[in-house]
Formats: structure tokens, sequence, C-alpha cells
């Protein structure tokens, strides 16, 4: 199947500026290459949750779950677990992630599941139209807020560092090479791959010159390390509400074995159905 | 029979052994286990009752006590039948009626540790029973395998103890298997064709999470015990999207949590079966009892309108019936199919007719044919059934969606489609109902003559078959509550002149369901302290309102 119709008809309605287009054709551009270089299209699965990013779903011509708010990782987990063979890849909202379905989150990075987590995070609720999220920064004046968010911010990175996803990094909207590479990567790591995405919101907390004069690449020789304090000493530089560099790249990785080879290690070949409940029965007499 | 001790002193396994000498007397068995949520201390109870027919329920009354402590004896021995026998182990009940079992001896006497006082108290009751020998042996060797051997001996001491007091009448057939409704349940979803089952622990159904487990390791079954039901479900729907036929189960506040999921299966049309097992409520309720308050929440639960299937069987035998069919429905029709059982079916102990060779229909061949390109997920048919493909699909795009879509499955918010899309998940819930003519979707029993049916469902129908029986009564049972089967019920109904309605709740659930499709009641029988009916309590309250 040609990829020339990697994007659909479905008329886009994203604002002008939004940093989710790089992101779709960042992620284009990453399925081009790999379907031109022979991996079936038919392999790849997008699972998106419900705001701004998770119109992806309908933007992309492939495979798609356009889930529920909070939960596209049970959904993507289910995927994979039926099927390991895919590449299952979610698109997620910080209100999304961070908030509605943490849980899952943690979960995801617990298990270490060969899925690619891109979340898109603009730091506020877009689709709901501007209030504070979990990585908003303190103060932040949304319109649940209008006198300031009351709470520290969260810092996915050092959480996820710390709970055990096995690829953890950082990209940027405005920087598509490396959000490229960090997408390639994330969707070669086998095992949880993070990708944090500073997404511009254009209309509601449009943070671009913040990150151009702030953001920095990591150096490739250092980074990404398997060196746990290493990687969150990285993760802490910035967090999320007072000035500081915001380091992008990839900052951990290592091999663990995946949620996927657990569980097929645990099984035990195939035996149908009737002689299982025969064997049953027969116990039971 | 009824077998007694405190928490931790394997009442359950012990009445495990009564099903087991019961069955293979050739006689049909039915258990009751009452117990509280804790795993040490309180009274545990055990109901083990045997007939020449089947039967689906305890009675009040019992032929044997059989006490391992003195509580067993102060609640129970009241409830003993004339002629009937209590043992009692006389090293902690120091005075009673009854015949003495000094356990603290037989125990002595083969240095045996306390866990085999059921034990005990089995062989005891065997030789009061007029239970052969040899039979005790056999039972005790299949029930414990390898552990056989001291409790063996502690058995024979106490065998040896007391004298023959009663005979249970042997039936020359080949022994049925005594199965829980949570086992009956596993295995209809086994034979169904589930590739997972997914679930957070919850009472009543936890133990079909734990033997499916079991099972994981000799099939290709994938078992998965997720961070919550929130999850449990929507991994449920991936699965299913990328071709796994997957199974959840839960009780009401486990339910709470997957109705959000639900009504996604409903839109995204991407199937699911949930085995629902009643316990009182509100909120933690009472963890380990019984109920039928969830007919309306099953029916609603979840944002909007869309077709869903709801079963309530009655026994252990059903329950493997309709657990396959609901897999087999589910992905037909593509819908969530919800197994509706209570504590009472999931735990209680059934001597089971069970097929291994059901015959499960395969998913409808037009599924898998496609009436031109490209692949449409939600392709619109007269029926509102569309073709059903999964992920990984050679040169098809796949799109799913919770938002309202058009047949490719890309969100749209178009009057028109919209209203098309409803139509055919409308469509489908009557395709749905039409396809159930094909089974018996209510139960019917009792004489052509009978002026007055008794409407129930789930497991209450064991204490009202019984009660039935003995009158000039006609019982009537929706198994399917969901769509309702309202032709096959107007006939059930057909000549009678009055219907009294008897359900574990003290809204009336069936009756408001039945109402709804213009069927009014007369009378109604409610119990809701947790505790299943016994059949003479029911014959007892239907005079009153007959
Ligand atoms: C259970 C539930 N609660 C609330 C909503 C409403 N809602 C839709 S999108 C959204 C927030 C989206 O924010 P985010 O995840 O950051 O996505 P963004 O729009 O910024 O991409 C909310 C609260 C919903 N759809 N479902
Ligand atoms: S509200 Fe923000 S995130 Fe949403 S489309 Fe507009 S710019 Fe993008
Ligand atoms: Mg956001």
């Amino acid at each position: 199947m040609a990829t020339s119709d990697l994007i659909t008809p479905a008329p886009n309605t994203w604002c002008p500026g939004c940093g989710n287009f790089a992101i779709e054709h960042a992620l284009k551009d990453v399925l081009t290459g790999m379907i031109d270089g022979g991996t079936p299209r038919e392999e790849f699965v997008l699972v998106t949750g419900i705001g701004c990013h998770g119109k992806m779903a309908d933007y992309l011509g492939i495979n798609s779950f356009y889930a529920i708010h909070g939960r596209t990782i049970p959904v993507a987990t289910g995927i994979a677990l039926a099927n390991p063979d895919l590449r299952v890849i979610c698109c997620a909202g910080d209100g999304d992630c961070y908030g509605e379905g943490l849980e899952h989150l943690v979960f995801a990075a617990k298990r270490n599941v060969d899925i690619t987590l891109i979340i898109h995070d603009n730091r506020v609720y877009g689709l709901t139209t501007g209030q504070y999220t979990p990585t908003s920064p303190l103060g932040f004046p949304g319109r649940s807020t209008p006198a300031g968010s009351p709470e520290y911010p969260l810092n996915p990175l050092a959480l996820m560092v710390a709970t055990g996803a096995s690829f953890v990094a950082r990209g940027y909207s405005r920087r598509l090479p490396q959000l490229r590479q960090l997408i390639r990567d994330g969707l070669s790591h086998r095992g949880l791959s993070f990708l944090e995405i500073l997404q511009v919101c254009a209309s509601f907390f449009n943070q671009t010159a913040y990150y151009d004069e702030h953001a920095y690449d990591l150096d490739p020789s250092e980074f990404p390390t398997r060196d746990v304090d290493r990687a969150l000493r990285v993760a802490r530089e910035w967090d999320y509400s007072t000035d500081s560099r915001i380091p992008l790249g990839a900052l951990y990785r290592t091999r663990l074995p995946t949620y996927q080879e657990h569980l097929a290690a645990h099984r035990a070949g195939t035996r149908d159905p009737a002689s299982a409940i025969r064997g049953f029965l027969d116990e039971r007499r | 029979m009824l077998i007694g001790g405190r928490a931790g002193e394997g009442i359950n396994r012990a009445s495990a052994v009564l099903n087991r000498l019961m069955a293979r007397l050739g006689r049909y068995v039915y258990m009751y286990y009452d117990y509280p949520s804790l795993i040490r201390g309180g009274h545990n109870f055990a109901i083990v009752r045997s007939a020449d027919r089947p039967i689906g329920t305890h009675r009040e009354r019992v032929d044997a006590v059989i006490a391992l402590d003195r509580e067993t004896v102060r609640q129970h021995a009241s409830r003993l039948s004339p002629g009937g026998v209590l043992l009692f182990d006389s090293s902690v009940v120091r005075e009673s009626v009854g015949v003495p079992v000094p356990l603290d001896e037989a125990l002595d006497a083969e240095g045996a540790p306390p866990i085999t006082r059921n034990s005990g108290m089995i062989g005891a009751f065997c030789r009061a029973a007029g239970i052969p020998w040899s039979l005790v042996e056999t039972v005790f060797e299949r029930e414990f395998g390898r552990h056989a051997g001291i409790n063996l001996r502690v058995a024979r001491r106490s065998f040896e103890m007391v004298e023959e007091r009663i005979r249970i009448p042997r039936i020359d057939r080949r022994p049925l298997p005594v199965l829980t409704g949570n086992e009956a349940i596993a295995l209809g979803l086994v034979r169904g064709g589930l590739d997972t089952y997914i679930a957070y622990p919850m009472t009543p159904t936890s133990s079909i999470l734990h033997l499916l487990a079991g099972f994981a390791s000799r099939t290709a079954l994938s078992v998965v015990h997720p961070e919550s039901e929130i999850a449990v479900i929507l991994m449920a729907l991936g699965g299913a999207y990328a071709g796994s036929r997957c199974a959840v189960g839960t009780s009401g506040g486990g339910f709470c949590l997957m109705t959000e999921g639900l009504s996604l299966s409903g839109m995204a049309e991407v199937p699911v079966v949930i085995v629902l097992g009643q316990r009182p409520g509100p909120s933690t309720g009472l963890p380990t009892y019984s109920c039928q308050t969830e007919l309306l929440f099953a029916r609603h639960a979840g944002q909007g309108e869309f077709p869903r299937l709801i079963a309530a069987p009655a026994d252990a035998s059903e329950a493997y019936v309709w657990s396959a069919r609901a897999l087999e429905l589910a992905w037909r029709f593509q819908v969530p199919a919800i197994l509706l059982a209570d504590k009472t079916l999931c735990e209680g102990g059934y001597s089971a007719v069970i097929d291994p060779d059901l015959r499960v229909a395969a998913p409808d061949d037009r599924n898998a044919m496609m009436p031109g390109e490209p692949y449409l997920r939600y392709r619109i048919t007269p029926d509102g059934v569309s073709p059903l493909r999964t992920v990984p699909s050679a040169g098809d795009v796949i799109k799913v969606n919770s938002y309202e879509h058009d047949e490719s499955g890309t969100t749209t918010e178009d009057a028109e489609i919209s209203a098309a899309m409803q139509r055919k998940r409308r469509e489908k819930a009557r395709t749905l109902g039409e396809a159930l003519r094909a089974y018996e979707t209510v139960d019917v029993s009792g004489p052509d003559t009978a002026r007055v049916g008794v409407v129930t469902w789930g497991s209450t129908a064991g204490a009202v078959r019984e009660a039935v029986d003995e009158q000039p009564l006609r019982l009537v049972r929706p198994i399917v509550l969901e769509p309702f089967p309202t032709e096959a019920f107007r006939a059930a109904v057909d000549g009678l002149e009055r219907l009294i309605v008897v359900e574990q709740n003290w809204t009336g659930q069936l009756e408001q369901l039945m109402r709804l499709h213009g069927f009014g009641a007369d009378g109604r029988v409610h119990r809701f302290d947790g505790r299943p009916f016994t059949v003479e309590e029911i014959v007892s309250r239907l005079a009153e309102v007959v």
C-alpha cells in the first residue's frame, strides 16, 4: 500500500500555529520511512485519548482506536498483549495521561509493556478551552484557576525514570529533526518508550518564545544513559515551574524483558477447549 | 447436612469432600457456602444437600449437623429434622446432646496437625451416615492428592469412634461432577473460545480469575490482573480490537468503574463479555453474601443508548451454556454482553451437566467477507451488523471510535450521519433480539392448569422451582433479560390470572422490567438480608400472597 495517503482527507481543525501539526508530520514521516523500509502498514496501530491531540486518529491513515479520555494506555496494552507483533503507538494529552489516567502511565512503566507513548504536553487542557493541567506551572491562570494554579507541577520525566520506563525522552514541537529521531528510536525500542513532547498551544498557553530560549540538546555522546541517578538529575533540571534550562533528547534507555515477553514465558502451548474442559471435569469426579 | 466451624478451619474443603461423597453415591448435590468477609475467626458453615433428582437450593431443615465449634451447635442445632444427627467435636464443645467425637484423641493418636480436624469430623460423619470406608478412601485421595495420608488416618480414627445412625440411599448412576457457578462460567468461557480473561479481584467472581489463571499454564489462554476495573475493561476492548476474545469479571463496585468502558464498547462496537456477580450493596455492602440488585443497573449502565445482551443463568449447567453463548453473541453482534450472576450461583456447588463439545456457532461468515473496497468498519447494512475485521488485516485501515463516526470510523458531527449511526445501532438491537428466538430465553414449568404464575430470575429459581413443584403453580423465569424476550414471556404467562414475582431485592427490579414490557404483577416476595431464599420460606410466603 502506498504511503501517499498517510494523511487522511478528514478536515483538519487544529488552530493555526498549533504544535500538533509538527507532531503529526513527524510521526507521518517516521511511518513513511518504516513502511517504505518494509514494515507492513497494517502492523501500526494508533491509540488516542480525547483532547486536541486525539484528532491524530482521524488525521493519520493507519489503524486507530480513538479511545476515551485518560484511557489510551490500557487499550494499547490490551492490543499489544493480543498481538505482540503490532507496533502500538499512543498519542495522549497531558490532561489525559497525567491527570485523568495517571495510574495507567505508572503501570505501563512498571510493566515495561512494549508500546510507544507520545505525550502532547501543551501544559493545558486545549479542547476544553484552557484549564490548568498537572504540568502547568504554579500560578498558571487557567479558566478554572483564575487566581493562579495553587499546585506544583508534576515532573513526568522524573516519574517515568523512577517507575521503570525503559526509554525516556523529551522532544519539542519546534525541533522537527530531533522529534523524528526520538519517535523512530521509540518505535524501535523494545519495552515502554516514553516521549514527552513539549507542544505549543497557540490558543491557550503559547510558550514558543520561552522554550526557544531555554531549550538545549543533551550531548548524544553522554545520553541516553542507563544510569538512573544521572537520568534523574537531568530529568530534574527543569521543574516545569521555575526558570531554568530545558534539556531535550533521550535521557534514559535500557533493555529489560517486556511485559509481553514475561507473559509469553508463563504460557504453555495450546490445547483445544473441549479437552481442557474434559480434563477439568475428570478431576472433579 | 450442615458443617460449621470457625473461619480457617477448612469448612470449604470439608464441603468439597462431602460434595464428592454424595456425588459418588450417585446423588444430585447442591452446596451452599456461608462465610463472613474475613480470613480467620468468625463463623463459617456449608450446607451440602443431596437428592435423587436435580436440585438447586438448600432447605431450612438438615439431617445432620457436623460441628467443629460451639457456635455451630448454638446456631444450627435447631435446624435438625426429626431423626437427624448432631455430631460435635467433644474436645471443644463440652456439653451437647448428640454424638460426641473426641477429635483431640484422634489427632494425638496420629500426631496430626490441627488442620486435619475437618477430616476427623468427616470420618465420623461417614460412619454415622453408613458410608463405606472404601468410598471415603477414594474421595480423600481424589480431593487431597498427596496430602490424603494424614487426613485419611485421622478420618479413620474418628470413623471408628461412632456408630451408624442414618443411611443415605445410593443411586446406581455415573457420578456427576459438582461445580461451583464460577467454575462452570470459567469452563463456559473457555468453550466459547476465550483467548484472554482480565479481572481485578472482587468477591464473588474472584475464583474465576484464580481458576483461569491456573488454566493458563495448560492452554493458550492469557490471564491478566491489571491496576483497576477501569483498566480491566479497556484492556479487554483493546484486545478485542486486535482479534482476541476477551471476558472480564467483577461485582457491582467494579462494574461501576467499568461503565465508561461499557459505553465505549457500545459506541465503538467492540465486543466484550462481562461476568457480573451480584453482592448486596450499596457500596461495599455485604461482600460475601448474595442479592439480585444489579438488573436495572446492568441494563442502564453507561451513557447513551446502545444494544447489549444480559443473561442470568440459574445454576452451574446453565451458567456454562450461557457463558459460551455470551461470547458467541457478543462477537456476532459486536455488543457488550453481561452474564448476570450472584454470590449464591458463583460460589454455590451444583451437580452439573457439562457438554465439553457444546456447539458454539462460528462468527458469521459475512463478517469475514467484504462487499467492495475499501474496508469500512461501520458499514451500514440492513440488519445493523457491519462486517467485523480486526487488526492487523492486510491492506485495510481499521478505525474504531468513541466519538460518533461515519462508516469509515472517522469522527463526525453531521446530523444525518449521526442519525444513521444511531439507527444502525438500534437496528442491531432488533437483530440481536430476533437471533435470541433460536434459544430458550424463558424457562417455564408447572401444570398447564395453573392459574397463578411465579416469576423469578437467576439463582432464586432453585428454591422457587421446588416450592412450586409442591403446588399447582407455574414457574416463569426469563433467562435473557435484555433484549427482553417479550414474545416468549407472553407465551409463558398465557392463561395465568395472577403473577407473583420473587426476587432478592426490595425495589422489585424484574417486576419493573416486566411492567416496561406490559406485564403487571399481582404480588411479590422479596428478601434482602444477603441470604438466599430457602424452599420452606418461599412456600410459606407464597401462601401469604397467593
Ligand atoms: C471522563 C471525561 N471527563 C472529561 C472530559 C472532557 N474533556 C475532553 S478533552 C479534556 C481535556 C483535554 O486536555 P488534554 O488531555 O491535555 O488534551 P489537549 O486538548 O490539550 O490536547 C477534557 C477534560 C471527557 N471527554 N471525558
Ligand atoms: S487549542 Fe491549543 S492544542 Fe488545541 S488545537 Fe488549538 S492550539 Fe492546538
Ligand atoms: Mg493538553
